[in-house]
């Protein structure tokens, strides 16, 4: 049995990765380190739960965002939720040269709800399958995609800029419509 | 209608970007040492059992 390697001498490769989630889920470094450090022990002490062969990224991703929302969960007890904070300042609107500027991206993605955020980093920026991405959650492939959708739609929102939608055809619409009255009227 | 499209594909592509830029900011972060010598104590651990 010489050839078996311990799964446990991959955790090292996937600890950066698993930082850059963690303070991308919960927007602090100290408990982002926290987090990490838990993931990491409970990884080690449990590592005959992991499937050799399988990812073990989405595994240690799994493990990190579960004992996030249970510490979320205790933490909340203790002190007043933050994220409500937040939510409630508005940020300004983007300057109007057509590109988001990244600070103010940055501070919208902090205004996420935590569910929005880990679906975007997770599918969006990290990589993962909608597939992976719904395993590693636990909810159904069409939850994941409308989630994604969702939590872009609310990026928008935040930063001001309705997906899809062109302010100005609201007037022209309403423009229409007197021209069309006054038409009437005419006639 | 195709403008409207557009416009939102495009911003999609700039969410995109910007969430790549998130996480590759928080990628390229120095770890913490407490974290890197996390691994070495629990298998010094283990080995001194």
């Amino acid at each position: 049995m010489t050839g078996q390697t311990d799964p446990r001498d991959d955790l090292p490769d996937h600890l950066s990765a698993l930082r850059a989630f963690a303070i991308s889920l919960c927007g602090d470094v100290s408990m982002a380190d926290d987090l990490v450090q838990d993931t990491i022990v409970k990884a080690w002490t449990n590592i005959e739960k992991f499937t050799v062969g399988t990812n073990m990224r989405a595994w240690l991703f799994t493990i990190l965002r579960n004992t996030f929302y249970s510490m979320k969960r205790k933490r909340k007890r203790e002190v007043p939720d933050s994220d409500g904070l937040l939510a409630g300042r508005l940020c300004e609107k983007p300057a109007h040269d057509g590109r988001l500027a990244f600070n103010d991206f940055r501070r919208a993605f902090s205004q996420l709800s935590p569910e929005h955020r880990e679906v975007l980093i997770l599918a969006g920026a990290s990589g993962f399958s909608y597939e992976d991405v719904a395993q590693m959650t636990g909810v159904a492939v069409g939850t994941v995609k409308s989630r994604v959708n969702r939590a872009r739609a609310r990026l928008s929102d935040i930063l001001g800029l309705a997906e899809g939608e062109d302010p100005v055809s609201g007037a022209d619409a309403a423009t229409i419509a007197v021209i069309g009255a006054a038409g009437v009227r005419a006639a | 209608m195709k403008e409207g499209d557009d416009g939102k594909s495009k911003l999609r592509a700039q969410i995109d970007e910007n969430l790549k830029r998130v996480y590759q900011e928080a990628l390229e972060e120095r770890i913490p040492d407490h974290l890197r010598d996390l691994l070495d104590r629990l298998r010094q651990k283990e080995a001194g059992k």
